[in-house]
């Protein structure tokens, strides 16, 4: 068992039933998240983290009921805090493996602050975003990921603001691993959690999530049209489309453009470096899909090795230790000017 | 020639100046030396919230109160026998406050045409006449100070010329009989990267003990022998500091890790600034994004078994109330210091009010009972720390402790309690399934607390889920149900009505024949208590009593009221506590309420006291 909670090498023999909790489970027939909740409790045994140790927690949301159904440790917040709460969890608990689950009016929109400070600070979180671009417990207002023109109850003309892209946002607060999948791609999407789980610090993973009842169909130009799909693996041409024979070059104004390959050459092509100190790359691609509903990168667009802020401040409060002693209260009330009486 | 020393019991000093003149360290190394001699002391520090106002202007003007005594006394004091004003702002803004007869010092140099413009001085009250009331000792404070730091190599000017509070403080040492020796070795640790400046401000402190020695200007220096307080060692403290203490103290006797999450505010950021300084005793502070991430990460600190602690002042903790809810509904230990000031909305930051006590026992939504305390002087704030985590443990609530500005710069002397004198807060983790059947509920409470089991994460088979939405009582799944509702809504309120079992009775200061009590809460425990001395003196019969527990209030408290004709509760709000106990007691009390952001009078509240017996 690591000490950073991140697992490895354990000899536990857990399945995905270990990790179901006995609650009946209260999404909508064909929500997303159910599909979300299959694979994350069937990823979970590959963790090698016994139960006790892994701590779910979100704020409120469809989304965020997901830890009543898992058969963990978990907290079910209030609206936007779940980082905030699990920052102080994950803090003063190094030994814990801590979870975020959240939506895209959750993290993008009343907990945005909370979000954007957890990914600068690194702290050891794994954050998973189900962004379904709709208020979905409220009943179908529009969100802060919906597109421009988003016909909703709030927004009976269309709305008039431009959305966030939650991975670029991520890249611009200074994350150290950002990366999407669908869904409905449980094989992706367990690969990305495998590689999210390994991660020291905070990670990011956007999870396309389809609302069959407010919006759906919302992601079909990349959940039902695989060609759409750029899969992103380090070290490799970032080719997609149903033969590869479509790529993405990254131009000299810094911006991603999908190209035919046949046209510039493979040579030409992006490789996709998820290890790069500099994230400008990592931000061209998140670009991609900003309202074009076409090829979509999915994978891991940026993964970098920082400390992360537990294992620092531990560090700290050791170096402490180190130069003053252990804390001793009486010693230290006695420190200063003192008189007798 | 000779100078004669005239024995005092008390005196008051008020130091004034600019905000960049130094006047809180000149006041703080003059109540350092007089506490170190062993005098009792009480101070205030009164400064403007902005770090520089404008220089020579009257917003600038930061002032620091020391009253010291050879006997026990309560509170600053309400007037000061000597003011020393280093600019013709601090003057202006202070003059009023000094009673005729009395000593004012000021620094001639500073009396320039474009100070007194600044201060609207029409003309110089050292010349017109206007001061002629007082004993003016006209000191070129500036000049000397310069004067005595001349030679010190690698000095600028500039630098010479701030040092003339060394020098007003040097000769308010020779003045009072101060010892000296604690501000040399002082001033040579603060400055000892730069010895030329630490040998500066030394120069200036002597030339100004020197001064009062030689001058004319001063012909009596006077001694106020040392207080006759509880043996014991001493030190002295405010009230921000002995949270801190506080705070540390309980973590060490729950066995627990602190965790502080904290965002600036004006007037608690020196707790999360101390405490930072506390890593060798596994404290871990958290510089939040902001307020409610401070309380939300304490809050997820304390599911994951630390002590969580969070701290700020009114305009944040409005902000942490939504979380505040969550902690109820968790039923989580959670202690929240809201270090109370003067609002609404930014208000004054500086200065203290008691206006805090509705919003933290009603500003959140549903049915949200929290037991709350407030600390009475500086040094209490040290045990009301440790009591607010015993209560926030015991019955895993969270708690609000309530100080205000000026317990938390005000400072007293301090019996320096040992920590094997105060007891343990035994603190047990569920370990165990707690059902016949093996199961695990989280909501299956304890039978004398009401608390439920407190299962951290890392222990195996207890998993378990908690958040937000009602839960079955027992259980802790979600429930809609009408019944099950109402009845946690009646345990939760239980809960904490229940704590009144836990805690002290109010006691009651009595004299015979008393029909009146005084009631009063938090930091109007000194000006109360100078105030009944005062009233008693005079030959009025006056009982006092003091809560430190304002939810739930001390089981007796209402018989005690029932015991008067008269109850009378000052407070810096509108009538607060006022409203809270003549509706739960229905008792006709009546209220003493003035929010002018500064503390209580003794003689105010001695007058309102008279006013209402003889009414």
């Amino acid at each position: 068992m690591s000490e950073n909670g991140n697992g490895g090498g354990g000899l536990l023999q857990l399945t995905a039933k270990d990790f179901k909790s006995d609650q009946e489970v209260r999404w909508c027939p064909g929500c997303g998240d159910y599909a979300i909740l299959a694979s994350v409790q069937s990823f979970m045994p590959e963790l090698g983290i016994p139960r006790e140790k892994i701590v779910f927690v979100s704020g409120i949301g469809c989304s965020s009921r997901f830890p009543y159904y898992m058969q963990t440790y978990g907290m079910h917040s209030i609206h936007g805090r779940a980082p905030a709460i699990a920052t102080g969890l994950s803090t003063s608990r190094p030994d814990l493996s801590v979870w975020v689950v959240t939506g895209d009016g959750d993290a993008m929109s009343i907990g945005g602050n909370h979000l954007i400070h957890a990914l600068r600070r690194n702290v050891n979180l794994k954050i998973l975003l189900f962004n379904n671009e709709i208020y979905g417990l409220t009943k179908g207002q529009y969100s802060p990921t919906s597109p421009v023109g988003k016909v909703g109850k709030s927004t009976p003309m269309g709305s008039i603001d431009r959305p966030f892209l939650p991975l670029s946002l991520a890249l611009g607060a200074e994350a150290t691993f950002v990366a999407r999948s669908i869904d409905t791609d449980r094989k992706h999407l367990t690969e990305v959690l495998r590689t999210a789980a390994q991660h020291r610090g905070t990670a990011l993973v956007e999870i396309y999530q389809n609302c069959n009842i407010y919006n759906d169909n919302a992601f079909d130009f990349v959940r039902d049209d695989k060609a759409n799909r750029i899969y992103l693996e380090h070290g490799k041409p970032v080719r997609f489309g149903a033969d590869g024979e479509k790529g993405v070059v990254i131009a000299e104004d810094g911006a991603a453009h999908v190209v035919d390959v046949a046209t510039v050459g493979e040579a030409a092509l992006h490789v996709h470096d998820a290890h790069a100190d500099e994230p400008n790359h990592a931000f061209a691609l998140s670009r991609l899909s900003y309202g074009a509903h076409g090829g979509t990168p999915i994978g891991v667009f940026r993964d970098i090795d920082r400390p992360s802020y537990d294992e620092l401040l531990t560090e700290q409060l050791a170096t402490a230790v180190a130069r003053k002693g252990a804390g001793d209260l009486d010693a230290l009330l006695g420190s200063v000017d003192t008189w007798d009486v | 020639m000779t100078k004669t020393v005239e024995q005092l019991d008390r005196v008051i000093i008020r130091f004034a100046g600019d905000s960049g003149d130094g006047m809180q360290l000149t006041g703080d190394r003059f109540t350092s030396e007089t506490a170190v001699f062993g005098n009792d002391i009480s101070t205030l520090p009164d400064f403007p919230a902005e770090i520089r106002a404008p220089a020579g202007s009257l917003p600038g003007v930061s002032g620091f109160q020391v009253h010291f005594a050879d006997h026990d006394i309560l509170t600053p004091g309400d007037y000061p026998d000597v003011l020393v004003a280093m600019n013709p702002a601090a003057l202006k803004t202070n003059i009023n406050d000094l009673p005729k007869g009395r000593t004012l010092i000021v620094n001639t140099d500073a009396f320039v045409q474009r100070n007194l413009d600044k201060a609207g001085y029409a003309t110089n009250p050292l010349e017109d006449g206007s001061l002629a009331d007082f004993q003016v000792h006209a000191v070129q404070i500036t000049t000397m100070t310069i004067e005595s730091v001349k030679g010190i190599e690698g000095i600028t000017p500039r630098e010479a010329e701030r040092a003339k509070n060394m020098f007003a403080l040097g000769l308010m040492c020779w003045l009072y009989g101060r010892p000296v020796q604690g501000t040399i070795d002082f001033i040579n640790d603060k400055f000892s990267k730069r010895p030329e400046i630490a040998a500066g401000n030394i120069a200036a402190f002597k030339a100004g003990y020197a001064f009062g020695e030689t001058s004319e200007s001063f012909s009596v220096s006077y001694e106020i022998k040392p207080a006759k307080l509880r043996p014991g060692k001493y030190r002295q403290i405010n009230g921000n500091s002995a949270l801190v203490y506080g705070l540390v103290a309980a973590s060490i006797k729950s066995g627990l890790p602190l965790f502080l999450g904290a965002y600036p505010i004006t007037p608690a950021s020196s707790i999360l600034e101390e405490l930072a300084n506390f890593k060798n005793f596994g404290v871990r502070t958290f510089q939040a994004e902001d307020e409610i991430a401070a309380v939300g990460s304490a809050l997820g600190a304390a599911f994951g078994g630390a002590l969580g602690v969070t701290v700020s002042a009114g305009p944040g903790i409005v902000l942490k109330q939504e979380m505040i809810g969550l902690a109820i509904q968790l039923e989580l230990p959670l202690v929240i210091l809201d270090i109370q000031r003067a609002g609404p909305s930014t208000g004054m930051p500086t200065k203290p009010e008691q206006t805090d006590l509705f919003n933290v026992m009603y500003g959140r939504n549903g049915e949200s009972p929290i037991p709350v305390i407030a600390a009475s002087t500086p040094g209490q704030c040290f045990y009301a720390a440790i009591e607010a985590a015993r209560i926030a443990l015991t019955y895993r609530t969270p708690v609000f402790l309530l100080s205000d500005a000026y317990l938390a710069n005000g400072a007293e002397p301090w019996l320096i309690p040992s920590m094997a004198d105060i007891p343990e807060i035994p603190v047990e983790f569920t370990t165990k399934p707690n059902r016949d059947d093996g199961s695990f509920w989280p909501y299956l409470r304890d039978e004398v607390t009401l608390a439920r089991p407190w299962a951290i994460p890392g222990t195996p088979g207890l998993e378990h889920r908690i958040g937000g939405i009602e839960k079955a009582n027992g259980t802790g799944n979600i429930s809609y149900d009408p019944d099950n509702h109402d009845l946690m809504t009646r345990l939760r309120a239980q809960k904490v009505a229940g704590i009144a079992g836990g805690i002290p009775e109010l006691e009651v200061d009595s004299c015979d024949g008393a029909r009146t009590l005084v009631l009063g809460w938090g930091s109007t425990y000194g000006p109360i208590g100078a105030a009944i001395k005062r009233v008693r003196a005079d030959g009025l019969a006056v009982d006092q009593a003091h809560l430190h527990y304002l939810n739930p209030f001390p089981r007796n408290l209402g018989e005690v009221l029932r015991r008067y004709d008269k109850v009378l509760v000052p407070e810096m709000n509108l009538g607060q506590l006022l409203q809270l106990v003549r509706s739960q007691f229905l008792v006709d009390a009546v209220g003493y309420n003035r929010v002018r952001g500064v503390p209580f009078k003794a003689s105010e509240l001695a007058d309102a006291i008279t006013a209402l017996v003889n009414a």
